[in-house]
Parts: structure tokens; C-alpha cells; sequence
């Protein structure tokens, strides 16, 4: 099916058609999707991010109007300014339940989130697991620089122990959050990890993240030179560090085993840690749809209506 | 209750039909005693019958048991609110009888259940008591375990019996009640009626008969105002809501829920508050105005989000249906003092609409008003209603729902070019253009709540700031300039103007019809549009000497109450005053015109 304009259903109700790829246009140019200049740092790890999603866009022929790039506040989340697509730059750690009103009314585009440690799992981290266990549609990277970036170098929930920020002059205190346990346990059904370091992986993930119908969340490791230079130096090859992908006998759908996974010491494995199929909340709530509609299919919305009032007289 | 007022016979009379216009029923009882479902029949009576009806209920603070009472007024005229005092009061337990007897007129009616109620000597004497034994009653006419269900529709029966009530019409409401069931629950239904309705009440008491209603106006329709909202939305084109639950908002909610599947749409339980009005406005950004609603305590969380609504330009609709606050207040109590809060709570200039319905048949269009104001100033919409309106049952003139209803589905036709922020537009209106639109220059829009340029992207400079902050309320000051300016209830010059807004309409318009009788200079105004304004106020306070404004919020630190500090604000005339209490109770007329009384220093000059 090629998705024009006209496929939308005019009638009342949700948008119903799911993404579909144009053959006659062709993909977009890095020039056509690239907007603003970021404003980020010289070497942050946020660049290869963006430039990879970019990458993805190219490779998959997503088109400016079926992209919506959501973000919440961070250094990070600046990324819908520089994506030449819909979007919108929401409120810090807010990002995935607004992200949610548009998957759950507009199944017809490709939403992708992105964001920082603080606004996931800090001031977000609520949603993060009401999101994940709803399992609704859209992609989430985190783009996890274990320190708040736009602030200036205060503790994050994902800093090491011993971390010395603003907020905690002789090193943090408090027990990190370990974003690929917290996802498992939430109940995402798709888990993977990847670092700016390795574009091929992080493309590779996204893609396969793109392509899981359901709640995708992408831990990033992206190095915040401002504040937290050489985080992730020991998964850098170039930097003298080990980067090991999920073994290759890991079963992704083994719960346990990714959770296992998930305890590695740092640098740990990247790749899919856990990926399952169960119900969207979309599917959920269409199948709703579905059977309330068959029982009124042939009345027009204010026949509908009329039927309730009829009975309140 | 006018004309023939409902004193009853001294006993050993002989029983006589006596004809009368209206009447207040209170039913005093537990929560689960079903007194709700008697209110709701005799509500849909009046309704069926043309009759204006009016009620008032308490929602008891306890899950299950716990007092509750439910007050019907029934009118052949017009009813403006459930009532001062009670006709009748039907006591189903000696807490009923004595906490609610002060709300029966002297020489009214209390038929009480004497398997409970030991009556008090004293007040024998003042009232009529007529003692029935409901409780043993149901029990014989369907059966023990039945009879905390039945007590109620036994009930029922005695009452129609004593206002003569159109039986068959009852029969039929109670069948439609009970379809679907297990038809020995109808069965059973039934006979407790039938049982009531033939318990003699001997000679003891006059049975009342309602004079024909002068309404000719077709059907009505009767329902409370949160069904009225939440069908208002649905007529309106909202096809996605989210929200969590709280009373008294709770119902509407579960009302969407329920209903918007069948016409394509859903209603998200969220984790929170924030989460909600978020998938709100990420819903409203996909290009349908979502809806999300709470309570006070709700709504103070949903501030920040609503900020970024009115910065990004937004089309949301936000519903609070206010209880007794601060912090979790009063949750089953009345009060109107979230105005403060709908019209300025959040930080930074944030310009927003509020609306407030003043009876339930304003909750269905006014839910649609908003709706369309959203859309067409993108711009989220506070509908600002209150526990007494969303729980009262009223009837009104049945919609004609194939008008009403409407289509917002979202337009994604290509444009050529698009600016979400265009300075260009002197009115300020802009519209938001939802993703999915494919704009041909290629330059696409973000929606954002960094201050922005006019196509959203980010700026620090003054100037820009400067012209969007004027955008922003100008685009309001556009939609004021729209807005009718409220009807004077009463002459348009006099002593004292009575300004109300919310539930509040009913008791300030008895009140002025009460004062006028009593020979004093008193009109009234409601206001329905309170952010922004309607024009033209200035011109009706000029007529009056006095303007009190009603409101079920404290007086405040400077003495003006919430709408009355608005107006200040607005007018800055000293002769804008407040008349405010915080019991959680609605205004009774008695107490607006002694308060009014009183506020004015000089009296109420006789025209
Ligand atoms: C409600 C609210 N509280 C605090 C802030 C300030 N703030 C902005 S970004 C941020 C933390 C960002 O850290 P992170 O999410 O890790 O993003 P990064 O900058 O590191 O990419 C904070 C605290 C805000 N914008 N809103
Ligand atoms: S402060 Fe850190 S995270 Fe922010 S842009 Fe600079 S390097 Fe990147
Ligand atoms: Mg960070």
C-alpha cells in the first residue's frame, strides 16, 4: 500500500494505516534532513548519534513527514532542532508520555525518542517503566552520558559510585540505575545497548529497533567531553578498551540470561539484550476499537451518541 | 414549594389530593443503600414527564457505608436549584433523622423507616411523621436476601404513592434499569415497588398531585454534569483522552473510556497526572484535540505541561472538576477555588483560556465550545466545573445531536510552506500543522517550549521573545473580543449586582428573584467565560451600586475572593466585592440574599 495523503480515514476515529514506504519518491539526502547546526560541543558523543539517525533515515527512505522526533531537556535532547522532520522538543523527563499520545493516535508515522540519563531515569524514570510495561510503539534512545550535561556536571542517576560532580564533590554516593535492568524489568520488549563509538552497531541497533513493534529502548553510550571525558574509554578499542558484542549463543528471549547480561561490569557486551513479542498497547486498544465498532458499524458518530441519549430520557 | 404547600393533615383527617407546582425530596441513608438510584428515578420521571428537575447529592468520603444523601427538586416550572429545605425527608436511620431534619421546612414531611428510627418527641411536634417499616416491609415482599438491594425501590414505591407518580412510566424506567440482569432481579425489583406503592399510609397523610408543566419545549434528556461533559467531548470530535483517576473527575473518564472505542478512539489510564496530560497534548500535536482532566490536586501537577501547551501553542482541553482544596482539602466536598490556579497556575506568562459551565446542559456544549476554541487559537481550554454540577441530575432539551456532532479529523493535506509561529498574523492565531503533513518548501516545524522563532527553532533574542510573549495573548484578547457579554438576570440598573460563575447560577438567580419580591434592587450576571473576559462588563457594573461577586472560595488575604480578584484586577473598582464561604456545601438562596444584606453596608435601597 502506498501511504498518500488520502489513506487517512476522514471519519472519525484514530489514524489506522501503519508506516508504509513510498517506492516512487526517492530517500532523503543527509542535506534534506539536516537542519539546524548543533549546538553541542566539539567531540560530543551526541554527534555520531544524530549523524547515524540520519544514516538511518537515509538507508530506510523514511520521508521528513512520516518522521516525528521527540525529545525531552538535556544537552541531549536538543536532537529534534537539528533533524529536518517533525518534531517537538517537549519538557525534561516528560518526553516518553507525550511520545505516547502520538504513537497511540498516530500509528500512520516513525517515532522516534531521544534523550539523556537524567530525563529517562531521574525526573523520567516513572514513565520510563509505565511506557515500557504498556509495551507502546516507538523507539527510545538514551543517550547516557552518566552525568547532566546541560547543567553542568551534576550527578546523574547512571554516575559510576565515586563520581565527583558539583553535586557530590567527594564522588557520588547513591547506587546507580542500570538502564538494561531497569528496562528488562519494566517490561520493555525490546532491550539493546550500543556506543557512539561504534557507528556500524549503533546503525545496526537502531535499525533492528526501528523494526520491533513495540516499546525499543536503546541504552547509547555517548561521551560527554565537557564533563565526563574518558567514561567510556575501556569500551574503545581505540582507547585501549574492549567492545564485546552479546554473545552469540545469548538467547534474546531468555529473560534471565539478559538480565544476567545486564550485570557484566562495565565495559559489559553490547548488542540485543532481550527482545520478545507481546501485544502492543496499540494493538491492545485497536482490538478494543475493533469490537465496540462491529457493534455499531453501520451508524454514523451521532447515531452512536444518539443511542446513549436515548436512554438517559 | 409554592402554591399549595406541602403541610401535612393533622392526623385523623381524611386523606386529600392536594396540587402543587414543585417539590424538594431529601433522601437520607448510607451509600449503599441505593438512594442515588431513587434520585436517579425520580429525576428521569421528571424528565419524561417535562418537568424541570434539579439535584443535589453528597458523595460520602468512605468506600462503602458512611451517610449519603441525595435531594430532588421537581418542578412544573422552573427549577434554579435543588432547593433550600426539604418538603419531604425520608430517613432511613436515626443518624439520617437526626442529621438532616433541620433541612425540612417546619411543618414538612418526614417519612422515616421505623425498623430504625426511634422519633424524637420534640420534633413531633414541628414536623409530620409518618413511620413506615421499610426494612421489615422488603424483607416480606421479596425476601431477605434481597433486601438491601430492595429497600430502596420499596421506597420509590411509597413516594410515587404520596406525589401520585406516573406509575407506568416508573415500571418502565426501572425495567430499563434492570435489562440485561437476571430477570428475577427485575422480578424482584418490581414487586418492592409494587409493595411500596400499595403500603397504605392510611389517613394520616395528604398525597400531592404535580399541576401539568407549562414546558412544551420536546424531549428532554436528564443526566448529570459529567455525563453531559464527557458526551459533550465525544460530540465535539475528541476521540483520545488520558488521565488518572481522582473524584470527583474519575467518572468522566470512565465514561470515555467506555464509550470512545466505538467510535474509533481510546481513553489512556496513566501513571500520573503529568503522564496524562502529556499523551494529552502528544495526542493534540498528532492533530486532534485530546483531552485530560483531574481535580485540584491533579491539575497542580499538570502545570508545568500545560505551560508548555500555551508556549508551543498546543490545542489540549483540560477539565478540572474542582472539590474543597488545598492539598487533598475536601475530597467529596464542594468548592470554587481552583480559579486562581486554571487561570495563572504554572510559571512565566502563559496566556490560556478557562471556561466555566454553569448547569449541566452548559457541560455538553461548553465541553464542545472548548473544544473549538482549542482548535481555532491553538490554545489548551480549562473547562472549569465543580462537584455540585458534575454530580446533579438535570434534564434539558434533547440535542439535536446530528447538528451538534462534529468532525476534527485531523487535515493532512500538503502545504507549500508553514511557520507554526508566524509573527505575520496581527490577530496572533496561528495553526498547528500536525506531523504527517508534508510541507513541499521542506523546512519543517518543531514544536517547542524554548522561546522560539516562527518556525520554532530556538532563540535567545529579546526581541523575539518580546513579539511571541504578545502573540501569545494577543491571539485571547482576539477570542474576547468574540465573546458574548452575559445576560443581566433582572433590570440592568439598581442597588446591588450579584456576579456568579460555575454551579452557583441556580441559588444567585432564586436569590434575586427572592430580594426583587421583598421590594430590593438586585440583578445578577453569570459569568461563563472567565479567561479571558467578554467584553462589555465594565458597562453592567456601571448600572449598580454594589458589585458582589458569589463565590464558594475564601475571601482571600485582601478580601475579594478568586473571580472577585480577577475583576479587581481587571476593573480596579472598589465597589467589586465578595460574598464567600468555604463549608463545602452549596449556596443556599437564604444565605446569598442575607450575605448580600449584610456586604452592603447601606442596606438594599429600595428602588
Ligand atoms: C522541571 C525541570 N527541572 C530541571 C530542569 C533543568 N535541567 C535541564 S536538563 C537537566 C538534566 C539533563 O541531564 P540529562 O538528562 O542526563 O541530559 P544531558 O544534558 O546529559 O544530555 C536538568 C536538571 C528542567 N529543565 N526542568
Ligand atoms: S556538555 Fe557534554 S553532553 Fe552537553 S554538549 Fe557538551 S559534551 Fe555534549
Ligand atoms: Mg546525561
Amino acid at each position: 500500500m502506498s501511504s498518500t495523503i488520502s489513506d487517512i480515514p476522514a471519519r472519525g476515529g484514530n489514524i489506522l494505516a501503519t508506516p508504509a514506504l513510498d517506492t516512487e519518491r526517492k530517500g532523503l539526502t543527509k542535506k534534506e534532513i539536516a537542519a539546524d547546526h548543533p549546538t553541542w560541543c566539539p567531540g560530543c558523543g551526541d554527534f555520531s548519534v544524530l549523524a547515524l539517525y540520519f544514516k538511518l533515515i537515509e538507508k530506510r527512505k523514511l520521508w521528513h513527514e512520516k518522521i516525528t522526533t521527540v525529545a525531552g531537556i538535556g544537552c541531549s535532547s536538543r536532537f529534534p532542532y537539528f533533524v529536518q522532520a517533525h518534531g517537538a522538543h517537549y519538557i525534561h523527563g516528560r518526553a516518553l508520555p507525550f511520545a505516547s499520545g502520538i504513537s497511540l493516535s498516530r500509528p500512520d508515522l516513525h517515532l522516534f525518542v531521544f534523550g539523556g540519563d537524567g530525563d529517562a531515569f531521574s525526573i523520567g524514570g516513572n514513565h520510563f517503566n509505565h511506557t515500557a510495561r504498556k509495551n507502546i510503539k516507538m523507539t527510545y534512545v538514551v543517550m547516557d552520558n552518566w552525568v547532566y550535561g546541560l547543567t553542568k556536571k551534576q550527578t546523574s542517576p547512571t554516575s559510576p559510585l565515586g563520581f565527583k560532580s558539583k553535586t557530590d564533590i567527594t564522588g557520588a554516593l547513591d547506587q546507580p540505575v542500570n538502564p538494561m535492568k531497569q528496562a528488562i524489568s519494566a517490561g520493555a520488549t525490546f532491550v539493546a545497548r550500543t556506543t557512539h563509538t561504534n557507528p556500524n552497531h549503533v546503525l545496526q541497533m537502531m535499525e533492528a529497533a526501528m523494526d520491533h513493534d513495540g516499546f525499543s529502548f536503546i541504552e547509547c553510550l555517548s561521551e560527554c567531553v565537557e564533563f565526563y571525558e574518558g567514561a567510556f574509554d575501556s569500551s574503545n578499542p581505540r582507547k585501549g578498551g574492549v567492545f564485546n558484542t552479546v554473545p552469540a549463543d545469548h538467547d534474546v528471549t531468555d529473560e534471565l540470561a539478559a538480565y544476567k547480561l545486564a550485570g557484566e561490569p562495565f565495559p559489559g557486551s553490547f548488542g540485543i539484550f532481550y527482545k520478545t513479542n507481546r501485544p502492543t498497547k496499540n494493538a491492545n486498544e485497536q482490538k478494543i476499537i475493533s469490537a465496540a465498532r462491529e457493534k455499531v458499524k453501520d451508524l454514523k458518530d451521532w447515531q452512536i451518541l444518539q443511542k446513549n441519549f436515548d436512554r438517559l430520557k | 414549594m409554592s402554591e399549595a404547600t406541602l403541610t401535612a393533615q393533622p392526623s385523623g383527617g381524611s386523606p386529600k389530593v392536594s396540587s402543587i407546582s414543585e417539590a424538594v425530596i431529601r433522601i437520607a441513608g448510607n451509600s449503599q443503600d441505593g438512594i442515588q438510584a431513587i434520585g436517579g428515578f425520580l429525576a428521569r420521571l421528571a424528565g419524561r414527564s417535562e418537568q424541570e428537575v434539579m439535584t443535589h447529592m453528597t458523595i460520602p468520603a468512605t468506600i462503602s457505608g458512611g451517610p449519603s444523601i441525595f435531594q430532588v427538586r421537581i418542578g412544573s416550572g422552573e427549577v434554579l436549584s435543588s432547593g433550600d429545605e426539604a418538603d419531604v425527608l425520608l430517613a432511613f436511620y436515626q443518624h439520617s433523622y437526626e442529621g438532616h431534619i433541620n433541612s425540612l421546612k417546619k411543618g414538612g414531611i418526614v417519612l422515616y423507616d421505623s425498623d430504625h428510627v426511634q422519633p424524637n418527641a420534640d420534633w413531633t411536634k414541628e414536623y409530620h411523621h409518618v413511620g413506615v417499616p421499610i426494612s421489615g416491609l422488603t424483607v416480606e415482599a421479596i425476601g431477605g436476601t434481597a433486601k438491601d438491594k430492595g429497600k430502596n425501590i420499596y421506597t420509590l414505591g411509597l413516594v410515587a404513592k404520596m406525589f401520585d407518580l406516573n406509575v407506568p412510566k416508573l415500571e418502565k424506567l426501572i425495567g430499563e434499569r434492570f435489562t440485561g440482569k437476571d430477570p428475577s432481579i427485575l422480578n424482584n425489583a418490581l414487586a418492592a415497588f409494587h409493595a411500596g406503592y400499595s403500603h397504605s399510609l392510611g389517613n394520616v397523610i395528604e398525597t400531592f398531585k404535580f399541576v401539568e408543566s407549562q414546558k412544551k419545549t420536546g424531549h428532554q434528556v436528564v443526566m448529570n454534569g459529567n455525563e453531559a461533559m464527557g458526551y459533550g467531548l465525544i460530540a465535539a470530535g475528541v476521540r483520545f483522552g488520558a488521565g488518572y483517576p481522582i473524584t470527583p473527575w474519575s467518572d468522566i473518564m470512565e465514561l470515555l473510556r467506555r464509550e470512545l472505542p466505538k467510535y474509533g478512539g481510546s481513553f489512556i489510564q496513566c501513571e500520573d497526572e503529568i503522564a496524562s496530560i502529556s499523551m494529552a497534548i502528544g495526542a493534540g500535536y498528532g492533530g486532534r484535540v485530546a483531552v485530560t482532566g483531574s481535580s485540584g490536586p491533579g491539575i497542580s501537577l499538570k502545570t508545568e505541561a500545560l505551560g508548555w501547551a500555551i508556549m508551543a501553542e498546543i490545542p489540549l482541553v483540560v477539565v478540572d472538576i474542582q472539590r474543597g482544596g488545598p492539598s487533598t482539602g475536601m475530597p467529596t466536598n464542594v468548592e470554587q477555588s481552583d480559579l486562581n490556579i486554571a487561570c495563572f497556575g504554572g510559571h512565566g506568562d502563559s496566556p490560556r483560556v478557562v471556561i466555566a459551565p454553569a448547569n449541566v446542559e452548559d457541560c455538553f456544549y461548553m465541553a464542545i465550545e472548548a473544544v473549538n476554541i482549542a482548535r481555532k487559537y491553538s490554545v489548551p481550554v480549562i473547562i472549569i466545573s465543580d462537584q455540585a454540577i458534575a454530580t446533579r441530575i438535570e434534564a434539558f432539551e434533547e440535542p439535536n445531536l446530528e447538528k451538534v456532532c462534529q468532525d476534527i479529523s485531523p487535515d493532512l493535506s500538503p502545504v507549500a510552506d508553514h511557520k507554526p509561529y508566524d509573527l505575520s498574523a496581527a490577530d496572533g492565531v496561528t495553526r498547528h500543522v500536525a506531523p504527517g503533513t508534508r510541507i513541499m518548501s521542506g523546512k519543517y516545524p518543531i514544536a517547542t517550549g524554548l522561546e522560539h522563532d516562527e518556525l520554532g527553532h530556538p532563540t535567545g533574542s529579546p526581541k523575539l521573545h518580546m513579539q511571541m510573549t504578545a502573540k501569545r495573548r494577543k491571539k485571547l484578547q482576539t477570542l474576547a473580543s468574540t465573546l458574548p457579554t452575559p445576560k443581566i438576570y433582572g433590570p440592568s440598573e439598581g442597588n446591588v449586582l450579584l456576579v456568579g460563575w460555575g454551579s452557583t447560577e441556580g441559588p444567585i438567580k432564586e436569590a434575586v428573584d427572592r430580594a426583587r419580591a421583598a421590594g430590593e434592587s438586585v440583578s445578577s450576571i453569570h459569568i461563563k467565560h472567565i479567561n479571558p473576559l467578554p467584553n462589555g462588563l465594565d458597562n453592567i457594573f456601571a448600572g449598580f451600586n454594589h458589585v458582589l461577586v458569589v463565590e464558594m472560595n475564601d475571601e482571600g488575604l485582601y478580601g475579594y475572593g478568586q473571580l472577585g480578584g480577577l475583576l479587581r484586577a481587571r476593573f480596579g473598582d472598589p465597589k467589586i466585592r465578595g460574598i464567600n464561604k468555604t463549608d463545602g456545601m452549596t449556596f443556599k438562596v437564604k444565605e446569598i440574599v442575607e450575605k448580600a444584606r449584610a456586604n452592603v453596608a447601606t442596606g438594599l435601597r429600595k428602588l
